[in-house]
């Protein structure tokens, strides 16, 4: 699907979302009433301090109107940009703040939702779909934390022997089902089906309650300590002197 | 404005030290209590497939303990393992300490950050362990509790590290500190030397480092390499750290536009520092953690309701 | 990965009241050492695991002779090699055992 596809079957009834220098902002009207703001990143543009910084003021605008209207974040990206002006500026800081205002609104009660429907990597992932409350994804979306050939470098393994390892884990092979395994994606959408509908039905579900994650990937056998080890470290770490 | 009182020399190095030699330093004498010891022998369940060797305490010592009195949760990455790597069990260990620092609402947490990233050989874990760390962070400040990261080890602060560094109510470091998303040799690959020649250690240093950090404002207080300098730097972060809230937020978003408004065409740190009214710009990477200091203050007053 | 677990007999009981302590790192040319007093007294055993195969002889040497120098009696201590060499791997022994037999740390 291209993105205007994506947008029309979110929208049918129509939206205004834009694109700006590789940038979405926009919102659109939901099935059964109200509006969801849409952010996001288009075209597999890297995520740059200049990048971060528009969208997480977009971000605080919608905040600062008040409400608690859905916020989408929309997400073709490559991964943080990597330049010397980027970190001499303080990329870190810069995406940290993107991700917290998308936490902050997740915390405020609104329901945040990334759809990585195309590629993101690394620092761009974290700041973006990763930082919302529900993260789903198209079928095709090529999500990372970092593609083989530079694993291969790092670990000084063949990519050939890294794709076999890969075959009987999904902890650390770049790919969409491997994400969804370990408790990343919640759910891998339907791109034959009205996404309207299906966007209507997850704002539907059930209301937040907390990060889900570790037990999901629990569930799923991706990652089968997490969940455990957090909740003992939790339960020990509040027991009284 | 106090600065951070200087020690006598031959105060243990911070550099120098273990992950747990830190956290005794750190704290008051005989108060800390780890959760998940290495006895508990938690270790990854993934770095077999690649024959490489565990730790027991899986790269993390977390645990509580009090500080000048006061109870305190802590965490401290190990550099020296894996990198400071963050892994799913190393990963969960701080998840698991700030959602309990959610629930007790005014009990500081000191995360001694000492990362390259996310672990390879768990890529997908550790990316969501910083996720997940991410979230109870942020839930933890919104509930009060003050989150001060110091950063001073081999490792530094990169990749989701420096994001989670990003996160904190406050920030220490030190000369050995840097903090960045892609690492130098990352950038190299990716961008070829002309971008950036992992090599030259004066440019990392003048790019990510501490020294940069606290000129520009990406942390709070500068210390000296020691043990010592980075309690009385914890204790003096924990009274002055903001609430998280959309007040911090708009703050932290007019504090990153001016500087990329005022240094955005800047093309190394010396023009950086040359804007900001260092004369002797080329001077500063020499600079004694006391003279620096004495100059940043004069330069930069921390802002502390801004991050 | 290799590992191996030996038992000895100690001539006497590890002097200190403290449980267990720990040393080292697991890195290039280090390695972890947990060291446990849960044995009776005249029983010591050290368990090694290690990435660097086909060194069996050596760790036994290095850990009879700790054995015999230090007479670790009621102690297990646990190795994570990083691929130390054997005078590393005797100097943390000992540091474990001078750590477990310190007071008041």
């Amino acid at each position: 699907m291209t993105l205007a596809d994506i947008l029309a079957s979110l929208f049918p009834a129509g939206h205004d979302v834009v694109q700006e220098g590789g940038l979405l902002f926009g919102s659109g009207p939901l099935k059964d009433g109200g509006r969801i703001t849409v952010i996001g990143v288009a075209d597999r543009t890297p995520l740059g301090v200049d990048e971060a910084l528009r969208l997480a003021g977009h971000v605080l605008a919608i905040l600062e109107q008040g409400g608690d209207g859905p916020i989408l974040v929309l997400v073709d990206s490559d991964s943080q940009r990597m330049s010397k002006r980027d970190e001499l500026l303080g990329l870190n800081e810069f995406l940290a703040h993107l991700a917290k205002c998308l936490i902050y609104a997740g915390l405020q009660g609104r329901h945040t939702i990334g759809l990585l429907y195309g590629h993101s990597a690394a620092g761009a992932f974290i700041a973006t779909v990763m930082a919302t409350r529900s993260l789903v994804a198209l079928p095709g979306a090529t999500p990372a934390v970092m593609d083989l050939p530079s694993m291969s470098r790092v670990t000084k393994l063949s990519i050939e022997a890294l794709q076999e390892k890969a075959k009987s884990t999904p902890v650390f092979a770049p790919g969409l089902d491997n994400l969804a395994q370990t408790g990343a994606v919640l759910a891998i959408w339907d791109d034959k089906s009205s996404l309207a509908d299906q966007l209507q039905a997850l704002l539907g579900q059930a209301e937040d309650g907390g990060d889900r994650r570790d037990r999901l990937g629990k569930a799923r056998k991706g990652r089968p300590k997490a969940a455990d080890i957090a909740e003992r470290v939790h339960d020990l770490a509040l027991q009284p002197e | 404005m106090t600065s951070t009182p200087f020690v006598r020399h031959n105060a243990p190095s911070w550099y120098e030290a273990s992950a747990r030699e830190r956290v005794r330093g750190l704290l008051d004498a005989g108060s800390f209590k780890e959760f998940i010891g290495p006895e508990q022998r938690e270790t990854s369940p993934h770095l077999g497939i690649f024959d490489l060797p565990r730790q027991f305490d899986d790269g993390i010592v977390v645990g509580r303990g009090k500080l000048s009195g006061k109870p305190v949760f802590v965490a401290a990455q190990e550099g020296r393992f894996m990198g400071g790597a963050f892994g799913e069990v190393h990963g969960a260990k701080l998840t698991g300490l700030l959602r309990a620092a959610r629930d007790a609402k005014s009990i500081p947490v000191l995360i001694l950050f000492d990362t390259g990233g996310v672990r390879l050989q768990e890529a997908n874990a550790g990316e969501l362990a910083i996720g997940e760390i991410m979230r109870a962070l942020l839930e933890a400040r919104r509930a009060g509790a003050k989150v001060i990261g110091l950063i001073g080890g081999r490792a530094g602060c990169y990749g989701g590290g420096g994001l989670l560094a990003g996160c904190c109510s406050a920030l220490a470091v030190s000369e050995h500190g840097r903090i960045a998303v892609s690492g130098p040799e990352v950038i190299e690959t990716n961008r070829g030397v002309e971008e950036f020649d992992s090599k030259d250690r004066s440019l990392v240093w003048r790019t990510m480092g501490g020294k940069n950090r606290r000129l520009i404002g990406g942390a709070d207080a500068f210390v000296d390499d020691t043990i010592e300098a980075f309690r009385a730097a914890a204790l003096f972060l924990i009274e002055r750290a903001p609430a998280f809230g959309l007040d911090v937020l708009k703050a932290e978003q007019a504090r990153l536009a001016e500087r990329l408004n005022r240094f955005g065409a800047c093309a190394d740190g010396l023009d950086i520092w040359k804007q900001e009214g260092i004369v002797d710009a080329a001077s500063v990477p020499g600079m004694s953690a006391e003279d620096f200091t004495a100059l940043a203050n004069r330069i930069r007053e921390p802002r502390y309701d801004a991050r | 990965m290799e590992t191996f677990s030996y038992r000895h007999k100690a001539e006497r009981r590890s002097t200190g009241s403290k449980a267990q302590a720990i040393i080292g790192v697991v890195a290039s040319g280090n390695l972890e050492v947990l060291v446990e007093r849960v044995l009776p007294d005249t029983e010591c055993q050290v368990e090694v695991s290690t990435p660097i195969t086909g060194f069996g002889s050596v760790w036994e040497a290095v850990i009879t002779d700790f054995v015999e120098r230090r007479s670790p009696g009621g102690l297990k201590l646990s190795i994570n090699d990083g691929g130390a060499r054997a005078d590393t791997v005797a100097l943390r022994l000992a540091q474990a055992v001078r750590l477990i037999e310190e007071e008041g740390r």
